[in-house]
């Protein structure tokens, strides 16, 4: 490993930063409307992104720093099991293509900005939106945090970090500095601010990727021995369990895990209020459907990506280390074999790509608080630029809040809580896409089975240690009455239908009174927000 | 809030039509492969020194994004088709109409 500050790559490292700093404040003259002071201006851009637009904030949106960073520190980790992100974002298309559209339509003739909006029109129930706002708050504050930790592993090689024995300010300086630049452009310009960093950050993403995994091997003797290196390691028994330490390939017994972790993952991944964000801010319907056929485009990064984890392990990364934070192999891979220009253009793709998603979790966070808790609780009588206003200061308190965690906190809680994240997001499956689909599920049931979902996860995550951490060590569990090994989110999600369904048809029973719902039918399925203009009845050609 | 304007129940294309099963079903093959792990939980065949295991699953990125673009397109011609159902449903309409104005004068 080398010591000391690589110049020439923090040199290129800062630059792009620069870069990307101006395009941030300059974001807010982008596509400006007259009504700047309307919540849709600040925390959806105005809903009026194109194909492309949208196809780069949501790509930069969804492919966060910290899934460059994970994906291949758990290949290089576990092997097989770590790539289970790949079905995991195949799956994802084909499934929300059903039931995207009608969120975006009903949204958008109803002026719906959040997940929970959509659920306090559809089932009238204060309760329950406010359940579905706080779980995507609370799922989304530890993702954040994670996106620090992106920046920290780049910083950290990049010999910035100041190592472990320098005092926490000058360590932690470089950090703060970035989020405070990130936390003004947000406030200034919103929602156009990351879509316009958007742009770079994807751009970097691809080329770094497309280079690495072709110049990589080059240097390392091909993929054959790449392979045949990491089956060698993997294939080596580890001491303390008796068991080997990883796999090539899923074995029987973790098929069911590997399917599951898939698939609930995949069912979560748009229930997250900044993916929700990132899809009410497209333009039309068709915007949103047309992008389900193009974002594989970055699934293909990404299972490149992680292939990037055995390279790791073909060039030595971390062998012999002694408790090596897996989290360093890609970024100390990269440092190690590229020269250090593109070293810094590579940590510069992760860098922003830790800015890109932070800025539209933040945002959508804040839109979350400010719709459904600040409008609905505190002050129902707020004006569009009140609410504004409220939504950018709590864009602001959610990012100091993240970077309070990261540096106050254990870096492994924040892991911990950001798995529980995805965990508890997908208890609000049932109600927002059974939502756009039927009415038939009752409000209370719904909050039930939510209920019953989030505790039944959170408890049986919590009995599991791992060596890094004594509890929620892990998401995987024996599914109760199956007895494979399967994803614990998934089995709540099962559990949390069920009670939905089961006291739906009691309380229908029981004549339970049901809340008002706002929408009709042909709202899942308008064009646009005036519906009677695109319906109109054209002129008579016979 | 819709002032959508229904056409006579004759007219309209039925729920179920070719092209929304085969968009279902374009959907749903990506979606079966990929959660039958077993069918791809092999070394063999290599390509190229990478495992079958990972270049299968990193070749079903692409081949799911044709599924879902085919569903896009197929579901976009069952929405044209319900559309000139709907004009054509409002053209007769409107005829009707005007055959009922003008009593006993040809349409």
């Amino acid at each position: 490993m080398k010591h000391g500050v690589n110049v020439t790559a923090l040199v290129v490292f800062v630059l792009f930063f620069v870069l990307v700093t101006v395009m941030g404040f300059l974001a807010s003259r982008w596509r400006r409307s007259d009504n700047a002071q309307h919540l849709d201006e600040w925390g959806l851009g105005g809903r009026s992104f194109g194909t492309w637009v949208t196809w780069f904030l949501l790509g930069g949106d969804l492919y966060t720093a910290y899934t460059f960073i994970a994906v291949p520190a758990a290949v290089y980790g576990a092997g097989a099991a770590g790539f289970f992100a790949v079905p995991y974002t195949i799956i994802a298309y084909p499934l929300v293509f059903l039931f995207l559209p009608r969120l975006w339509s009903v949204a958008r003739v109803h002026g719906y900005v959040t997940p929970a909006d959509f659920v306090r029109g559809r089932y009238g129930s204060r309760g329950l939106s406010l359940a579905v706002a706080l779980t995507g708050i609370l799922a989304t504050m530890p993702y954040i945090a994670l996106q620090l930790v992106g920046i920290q592993a780049v910083l950290d090689t990049l010999g910035v970090g100041g190592g472990a024995n320098s005092n926490w300010f000058v360590k932690d300086l470089p950090l703060f500095l970035a989020f405070a630049v990130l936390a003004a452009y947000t406030y200034s310009s919103g929602l156009r601010a990351p879509a316009l960093i958007a742009f770079v950050k994807d751009t970097l993403v691809y080329i770094v990727i497309i280079v690495a995994v072709i110049y990589l091997p080059m240097r390392l003797g091909g993929y054959g021995h790449i392979f045949d290196t990491a089956a060698q390691k993997f294939s080596t028994v580890n001491p303390k369990t008796g068991k080997p330490v990883g796999a090539m390939v899923t074995p029987p017994n973790a098929q069911w895990a590997y399917a599951t972790l898939g698939l609930g993952s995949a069912l979560a991944l748009f229930m997250y209020p900044h993916t929700v964000t990132g899809v009410l801010a497209a333009k039309s319907r068709n915007t949103v459907r047309r992008n389900m056929a193009i974002l594989p485009a970055y699934s293909l990064m990404l299972g490149l990506l992680a292939l990037l984890g055995f390279m790791a392990i073909a060039a030595g990364m971390g062998k012999g280390v002694k408790g090596y934070n897996a989290q360093l192999a890609v970024p100390q891979l990269f440092a190690g074999l590229f020269p250090d220009w593109f070293t810094g253009v590579a940590f510069a793709a992760i860098g922003i790509g830790a800015l890109v998603p932070a800025a539209i979790m933040s945002i959508a966070a804040a839109n979350l608080f400010t719709r459904n808790i600040y409008k609905e609780f505190l002050k129902p009588d707020a004006t569009a630029a009140q609410e504004t206003k409220v939504a950018k200061l709590a864009s602001l308190l959610v990012k100091v809040g993240a970077l309070a965690f990261v540096l106050g906190m254990d870096k492994q809680f924040a892991i911990n809580l950001q798995l529980l994240g995805g965990l508890w997001i997908l208890q609000t499956f049932v109600s927002i896409v059974g939502g756009l689909f039927t009415r038939w599920f009752h409000r209370w049931a719904l909050l039930a089975g939510w209920a019953v979902g989030m505790v039944y996860g959170t408890w049986q995550t919590y009995g599991i240690a791992s060596p890094a951490t004594k509890h929620f060590g892990g998401n995987t569990a024996a599914i109760p009455g199956i007895g494979e090994i399967g994803f614990i989110g998934f089995t709540a999600f099962v559990l949390n239908l069920l009670v939905a369904v089961v006291l739906t048809l009691v309380l229908r029973a029981a004549k339970a009174p049901e809340g008002p719902d706002e929408t009709t039918r042909a709202d899942y399925t308008a064009e646009a927000a005036e519906p009677a203009a695109t319906t109109t009845p054209e002129p008579a050609v016979a | 809030m819709s002032s959508e304007v229904q056409p006579s129940e004759d007219r309209t294309p039925p729920v179920v039509t070719a092209e929304r099963v085969l968009a279902g079903l374009s959907l749903l093959v990506p979606i079966v492969a990929l959660l039958w792990v077993s069918s791809y939980s092999k070394v063999k065949p290599e390509l190229g020194g990478v495992p079958f295991f990972y270049w299968y699953q990193i070749l079903w990125i692409p081949a799911s994004a044709l599924f879902t673009g085919a569903a896009y397109l197929l579901l976009n011609r069952d929405a044209k088709q319900r559309k000139a159902a709907l004009v054509l449903g409002h053209a007769h309409a409107d005829a009707d109409a005007d055959a009922d104005a003008k009593a006993g004068e040809q349409l």
